[in-house]
């Protein structure tokens, strides 16, 4: 048996099971030397559970898994790195207060004698930056980086690792078009040299360009593994989502008249430089864009979560600049983060305690007395739990204990427990899998037709143009284009998300 | 990055905006101590004759040798991103064990006063070798916070101090122990200083030029991303604390040496200074920030200003509660600075 015919990674049977979830579920998986395999999938599909057993960062619960022919265990990365698997993260493993230069070279740092070389460090670090084609200042703190930059940083060390498996989770999401074409024309360069790529990415169009073979996984299991070249686009979504793309999304009657309740005017704060638009009655306005656009930004700084520098909101024709969150729920205005674990949710209670806490100021919680009433309580939150398709049984068990999915149907429990206005949904399904997908978007549905005002910001480019009526395109901080009914497709979009051209370096 | 260049070449040639961006960088770089070192000076020097003089600044120096070595320890830790509560607890067990071991050896063997000096100095080191390890593996291997698994450990350690003693002073130290530690000097310099300088130096070696150093930034700067990079992160964080207790133990024989017996309560306050010590000199206390040389200075200055405030005659109840603001202050200009750094998130 020659090399080229071995598989550099053999994959049967993964399973991983964390507290309460089956993350993967009986995956086989391989890689041929020379080979880009595309895992597709959606969010909490299992994609990035089964590169990080790869990667040495998980342990698989049971499966097992060979690198060139013989067994392998990964306890750390550390292994794996020794056995030539690298990974790209789409969270960057860098130092941010360490330069490019150093974090280049962590844990593997150049020494001369004992001692560390910073001098042969930064002029290797030039080097290799060189024939990447990338321009980057070896010198300069992480921190100091774009995002892109950074990208390319993480990106140059998984080459300068002379990997022989190479994982890139997501490389182009926020590398502009002739960075990607540099990075793929990289990537040729190391298939012709033998290297394995695992590729994750949402972008179909990229696939004609590099893969060979596509695996498709779906809430942890395997669907398929196709040959890229014979699978069509509309081929992939229905793998992936199990059902044809027109049966996801629900069509969302628009207002006749759509009212706008709140003004945005100027806006600026951290990371957001003067976005101006109006939020209308009965109508879902979509917010699209990249990492680092300011998209997301901009509501939190509107919410009262980041410092406001200049601008005016305007509510129903109060001012209300600069208003705490405190004040903007009074008034009905409801934000959904898009982080449920660290922002959303209060882990250790359970699941009706979480949507009662939203209705704290509602006098009907209360007995005559004043004070909260448990069977009120019970009662209200009971009504929620039917309205966000939640079980008795999930709705008294700790939220720490439920699985993404169900997670996000609480959250969307608290913005539904007390009447509002505008509902901010920043990234409404992230990591839940298709039957709670449907459902959200059931409620997103409810929402905007019985006439509330409905901001959708998501970084899934489908959801966000099938959902909405209006859409707002954000590059560096400010608005590229705002568009309109038929004006909303995938290539205006994208032509729209690199605008200002400041990513270029 | 644009706004900066932008700002850069705006401010060209007109001499007071050149200055502010100078500051700027400067505060951005090494911190506040540059800021805080000439305040003090300043303010010392007009309010009283007897504070810039040469025999009052040596004085300085060699008094701020001990908070010198346990602030450099303190640093590691902080380096990583935790801090370590226990060093006062640690420069007691050095002093009692020490000295009861020295006491020991020399009432058996008289005419051995280097033995038992000798002895004693590792029986100090090995005990603070232990507390270290303590903190490091409750730290690393079961990820107890640095806060809680270090203030109980400084608890454990003063109860044991004072179990050994009964509270009562080890005195009769072989003289040889203090006439060299304490009061001994090489070439006219102290032998404190000499020690201090030597830790300094093998410090700064350490966090610039090894990997080890290295490794200390990357955890503290982002755990995460040191183990992606394949850094055994727990091996890390115990050396942090292991070496910590190690200087706080070196600043704990050279007091015992100064004062010549074995005392519970030579570490009293030294905690909070050490700490303010390396904030003002800007440790971050997030992690992943710090200068060796920079911890020196910072060192000098918080026995500096506790030096002006006696030349003032202002008592030690207010010192607490000026140095206790001072930290705050330093923390509050510390967490602006990391913002300037690293940028809004």
């Amino acid at each position: 048996m020659t090399s080229s015919d071995m598989p550099l990674v053999e994959m049967t049977g993964i399973c991983k099971e964390f507290p309460g979830v089956k993350a993967l579920d009986g995956v086989d998986f391989t890689l041929m030397p020379g080979e880009v395999h595309v895992l597709f999938g959606e969010n909490g599909a299992g994609k990035s559970t089964l590169i990080s057993i790869l990667a040495g960062v998980y342990q698989p619960t049971s499966g097992h898994f060979r690198i060139n022919g013989r067994d392998a265990r990964f306890p750390s990365v550390k292994e794996a790195r020794a056995a030539g698997v690298c990974a790209v993260f789409q969270e960057f493993s860098l130092v941010p207060t360490m330069s490019v230069a150093q974090n280049l070279f962590l844990g593997s740092e150049l020494l001369s004698g004992p001692f560390v070389d910073h001098g042969r460090a930064r002029r290797e670090a030039e080097k290799l930056f060189g024939e990447l084609g990338f321009s980057i200042d070896v010198g300069a703190p992480v921190a100091a980086l774009s995002r892109a930059q950074q990208q390319m940083v993480e990106i140059a060390k998984a080459f300068h690792a002379k990997a022989r498996i190479l994982i890139l989770d997501e490389p182009t999401a926020s590398l502009t078009e002739r960075e990607t074409a540099m990075l793929f024309r990289f990537i040729g360069e190391a298939r012709a040299a033998g290297v394995g790529i695992v590729y994750i990415s949402h972008r179909m169009h990229e696939f004609a360009a590099i893969a060979n073979r596509i695996t498709v996984l779906r809430d942890g299991k395997l669907v398929r593994t196709v040959d890229a070249a014979a699978t069509s686009e509309s081929e992939l979504i229905e793998l992936m989502t199990g059902r044809s793309i027109d049966r996801i999304y629900p069509d969302i009657d628009l207002a006749s008249a759509p009212e706008t309740v709140m003004k945005v005017r100027g806006l600026e704060g951290p990371g957001v430089h003067g976005v101006s638009f109006d939020i209308r009655k009965g109508e879902v306005l979509g917010i699209a864009g990249l990492v680092g656009s300011g998209k997301s930004r901009a509501f939190r700084t509107l919410f009262g979560l980041s410092g406001t520098v200049a601008g005016t909101v305007v509510l129903d024709g109060h001012d209300v600049t600069g208003a705490t969150p405190e004040t903007l729920i009074a008034r009905g205005v409801f934000y959904l983060p898009s982080d449920r674990k660290r922002e959303g949710l209060f882990l250790g209670a359970d699941a009706r305690e979480n949507i009662a806490l939203s209705m704290l100021n509602r006098p009907d919680t209360r007995d005559a007395l004043g004070f909260r009433s448990p069977a009120r309580l019970r009662r209200l939150t009971d009504d929620i739990g039917r309205r966000i398709d939640i079980s008795q049984a999930f709705l008294n068990r700790t939220v720490a204990k439920l699985s993404g999915g169900n997670q996000q149907k609480v959250l969307f429990g608290k913005a539904l427990s007390v009447e509002r206005e505008i509902y901010i949904l920043d990234e409404p399904t992230v990591g839940v899998d298709m039957g709670t997908r449907a459902a959200i978007y059931r409620l997103i549905k409810q929402m905007a037709e019985t006439g509330k005002a409905v901001v959708v910001i998501s970084s899934d480019l489908a959801e966000v143009m099938n959902l909405s009526h209006r859409l707002l395109v954000f590059a560096n901080g400010t608005i590229a284009a705002e568009l309109a009914g038929e004006a909303i497709n995938e290539q205006t979009v994208l032509g729209h998300f690199f605008q200002g051209g400041r990513l270029g370096a | 990055m644009n706004t900066q260049v932008d700002q850069v070449s705006s401010t060209r040639g007109s001499v007071p905006a050149a200055a502010m961006t100078f500051l700027r960088d400067l505060f951005i770089r090494v911190g506040v101590l540059p800021f805080f070192l000439v305040a003090a000076l300043v303010f010392f020097t007009l309010a009283s004759h007897n504070f810039l003089t040469v025999q009052n600044i040596t004085n300085v120096a060699r008094q701020s040798v001990y908070l010198v070595l346990v602030a450099l320890g303190q640093m590691l830790a902080l380096v990583t991103g935790g801090f370590d509560l226990s060093v006062g607890t640690t420069i007691a067990i050095t002093s009692v064990v020490s000295a009861t071991v020295m006491v020991f050896v020399a009432g058996a063997y008289p005419d051995a006063a280097w033995a038992a000096v000798s002895l004693g100095l590792l029986a100090g080191l090995a005990a603070a070798l232990a507390i270290g390890v303590v903190n490091g593996v409750g730290i690393a291997r079961f990820g107890v916070s640095p806060f809680i698994m270090t203030l109980g450990v400084q608890s454990v350690g003063a109860g044991i101090a004072l179990f050994i003693t009964g509270g009562v002073p080890i005195g009769d130290l072989p003289n040889e122990f203090g006439d060299f530690f304490g009061f001994g000097s090489i070439a006219g310099i102290p032998v404190p200083v000499l020690i201090a300088i030597l830790a300094a130096v093998v410090m700064w070696v350490l966090m610039n030029r090894t990997r080890t150093g290295a490794r200390l930034y990357a955890v503290g700067g982002n755990i995460k991303a040191a183990n992606l990079s394949g850094i055994n992160t727990g091996r890390v964080l115990f050396l942090a604390y292991a070496l910590c207790a190690l200087l706080a133990s070196v600043a704990g024989i050279l007091l015992t040496a100064r004062v010549e017996s074995g005392e519970t309560n030579l570490g009293g306050t030294i905690a909070l200074e050490s700490i303010a010590a390396c904030v003002i000199a800007g440790v971050s206390l997030r992690g992943g920030i710090g200068r060796v040389e920079s911890v020196v200075i910072g060192g000098f200055f918080i026995v500096l200003v506790e030096n002006g405030m006696n030349i003032l005659q202002i008592g030690s109840y207010m010192q607490m509660v000026l140095l206790g603001a001072l930290l705050i202050l330093a923390v509050v200009i510390d967490q602006f600075r990391y913002k300037l750094l690293v940028g809004e998130h």
